[in-house]
């Protein structure tokens, strides 16, 4: 299967290794992957900070070189003209999460991982793009980001005690609400650390950004880890 | 709506003042996050629950396609069974009509319970200032009014406040022994209290929480009781309600009632779910029908759905936010997520900053029994502040800039390249100072050397 790479921009600046790891899993998992050259950013910055309007030329220039930041592109893009470029990119394009268990439909992994893990479920992962069940809906439990993470071995999964409760980050809420955007992030970590965790796990890495920066300034052992880092073995 | 007050509200500012009481927000967090956890309970034991929330929201849908319709029915037949209907377009004509009532009965009291809506329209200041004494008589209300507060949360008013605090109030102002703070005890005080004002008082007033358009009568879901006893120990009894209020059916009320107390509390039902039909033999009884920005709200499309709203607070006891900024942090009635969708329409300029006041984390809509695409209209506020150009200068030009480097692939690497060395070379001190709201708490990530574009790059020659 031929798959196109998105990497968002602060992945590509802060952390390419992420970017590095998500390639290198794609291909042990049999894929062609091409990166495009030319992509910049999905537009969310903006759009999230009521510059919809001034992001239009980024999507423009997202779905030009193609796909994008799934859960923006996704439930986002109506105020560019639907051609068929567009339709194309936004129903073929996946988080790799959910590529990884709905497309590949992945059911083994060489990945080994001797650690007790911590997942948070990013919101606009688990109720954007619905990769697990939120605790607001009475329908049956299901994580696909845990589906994937039990398929590494010797991992240790700690329960938190309020799995689904934002960290924080929120994009520009983070510099805009500081005081809450911080006091959330602390109280995330506090979860997992109560229980147990070693490491902090996600699929978005702006969430793993902000709580990192929080672990770093106050020198704390717990670590961020992507999680296509622990994927990918 | 009046739109003179254009003072911003400045939620950022409010909730680091609220934050700055650690100890303080940690407990706020926890005892909203109880009610919480509590609705999980309740509505665990529902396997119908989202098939519920789907009728609801269709119902309200329907309601608000046809809401003149609606009224008219409404109005009709209250008025067949002896209710006097009265239609105010704003706060103040609300006002003048309950004054005007009371006027009628020359009392200089009235007893109020469960109405948000009047606190929407500031009655009680009003009749204070004409000599009328307002005794809220909901526990939670009373120990507000005794504070001279708002309500901090629409059906928790006082979940702001701890029992120690009121002990310290009642002892102040009821008498109670110095230093009690057992609930029971206090609530007891405060029961003695308001039966003395029952007793007095000739008019009662009740907010709504459902009209029946079929039927014409209001219901009020309480748990204390206190509107009832209000409402039968007095000649006159008012209810307030917003023109939003209406269910078309008797039959509809079930579906509401089930979501309405589980969503708030986790409780299967209100314990007083009090149908009010029709006048008490020599009685009167009167409803007022208020639109105050309403029907403008009617009119947006994008926003309109909020109005589906049964008020039952689950959107706030689930909002990070809100539980650690405080209800006082929105500067209105109704606030949380739902006061962050609402007032953006009352006056754009005054609560601008609202729909910024969330991480888009998208909990409200999931656990709104009424299925309201909260954080989506959080969104879409965001864009009507922006086309308006009620963006703060110093937030919109940066980012102006940056879609101009974003939108340009030579643009995007050079300033990449930049930031990256910046950060590697400069001192901790320029970049992580304390004007960088960023890096007051937090560090920057740590630039690589290479981003993946170069790497990728050097690796596919
Ligand atoms: S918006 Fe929904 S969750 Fe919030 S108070 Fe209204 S009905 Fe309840």
């Amino acid at each position: 299967m031929e798959v196109g790479l998105f990497i968002p921009c602060y992945i590509d600046q802060f952390y390419p290794h992420v970017g590095q790891d998500t390639l290198s899993l794609l291909e042990k998992m049999g894929c062609k992957v091409v990166y495009p050259e030319g992509q910049t950013c999905c537009g969310q910055p903006l759009a999230n900070s009521g510059l919809e309007h001034e992001a239009k030329p980024i999507y423009s220039h997202l779905v030009d070189t193609f796909a994008g930041f799934a859960y923006h592109v996704k439930h986002h893009y109506d105020i560019v003209e639907q051609d068929s470029d567009v339709k194309s990119v936004r129903e073929r394009m996946y988080d790799i999460t959910a590529f990884l268990t709905d497309v590949l439909k992945v059911n083994q992994l060489e990945a080994r991982f001797p650690h007790r893990v911590g997942i948070h479920q990013s919101c606009h992962g688990l109720r954007g793009l619905r990769m697990a069940r939120s605790t607001e809906l009475q329908v049956p439990p299901y994580s696909k980001w845990r589906q994937l993470l039990e398929l590494v071995k010797d991992i240790q999964l700690v329960e938190l005690d309020r799995p689904d409760e934002c960290c924080g980050f929120g994009g520009t809420f983070s510099v805009g609400e500081e005081a809450v955007s911080v006091k959330m992030g602390q109280d995330r970590i506090a979860d997992h650390k109560r229980n147990g965790a070693e490491f902090i796990t996600s699929g978005d890495m702006s969430c793993l950004m902000h709580m990192e920066g929080l672990l770093r300034r106050k020198k704390d052992p717990v670590k961020v880890i992507h999680l296509v880092e622990i994927l990918n073995g | 709506m009046k739109q003179t007050d254009t003072v911003k509200v400045d939620h950022a500012r409010k909730a680091r003042d609220f934050i700055a009481d650690k100890e303080r927000t940690d407990w706020h967090n926890g005892a909203i996050t109880y009610l919480r956890e509590k609705r999980d309970l309740g509505v665990g034991g529902v396997p119908e629950w989202e098939d519920l929330r789907n009728l609801a929201s269709q119902i309200k849908t329907n309601v608000l396609g046809n809401l003149d319709d609606y009224l008219e029915e409404f109005e009709k037949n209250a008025l067949a069974n002896g209710v006097k209907v009265h239609w105010a377009s704003d706060g103040d004509e609300h006002n003048r009509i309950v004054h005007d009532i009371l006027k009628r009965y020359d009392t200089k009291m009235v007893v109020k319970s469960k109405s948000m809506l009047t606190e929407e329209c500031h009655l009680n200041q009003y009749l204070e200032s004409n000599n009328i004494e307002v005794v809220d008589t909901d526990l939670g209300e009373r120990i507000i009014q005794m504070r001279h507060e708002g309500p901090s949360h629409i059906v928790a008013p006082a979940i702001h406040i701890r029992k120690e605090e009121v002990g310290q109030l009642f002892h102040e102002q009821l008498n109670t022994d110095e230093g009690a703070a057992d609930p029971q005890y206090l609530t007891e005080a405060a029961r003695q209290h308001l039966r003395q004002k029952f007793l007095e008082a000739d008019v009662a007033l009740t907010g709504v929480n459902f009209a029946i358009a079929e039927t014409g009568g209001v219901v009020v879901c309480t748990n204390e009781g206190n509107a009832d006893m209000g409402v039968h120990m007095v000649p006159c009894q008012i209810h307030s309600m917003g023109i939003e209020k209406i269910i078309p059916r008797a039959g509809d009320l079930g579906v509401f009632t089930r979501l309405l107390a589980r969503s708030a509390t986790g409780q299967p039902i209100t314990i007083y779910t009090s149908h009010h039909q029709k006048p008490k033999p020599g009685g009167e009884m009167h409803i007022i029908i208020v639109d105050n920005g309403r029907s403008a709200h009617l009119g947006r499309d994008d926003f309109y759905t909020a109005l589906k709203c049964i008020r039952c607070g689950a959107c706030m006891n689930s909002c990070p936010v809100y539980r650690r900024s405080g209800g006082y942090s929105y500067g209105h009635t109704v606030p949380g997520p739902i006061g962050s969708i609402l007032t953006p329409g009352f006056n754009l300029k005054k609560f601008k900053e609202l729909p910024f006041a969330s991480t888009l984390c998208g909990a409200c809509s999931d656990v709104c029994p009424v299925k309201i695409n909260i954080h989506e209209q959080l969104y879409k506020w965001r864009q009507v502040v922006g086309e308006k150009g009620e963006l703060e200068k110093s937030k919109a030009m940066p980012l102006h800039w940056a879609g101009k480097i974003l939108s340009s692939h030579k643009k995007y690497q050079i300033v990449g390249r930049l930031a990256r060395k910046a950060l590697r070379f400069l001192p901790g001190a320029i970049t992580s100072n304390r004007f960088n709201p960023w890096s007051r708490q937090r560090e920057l990530p740590k630039p690589p050397r290479q981003s993946f574009g170069e790497w990728y790059k050097q690796q596919n020659k």
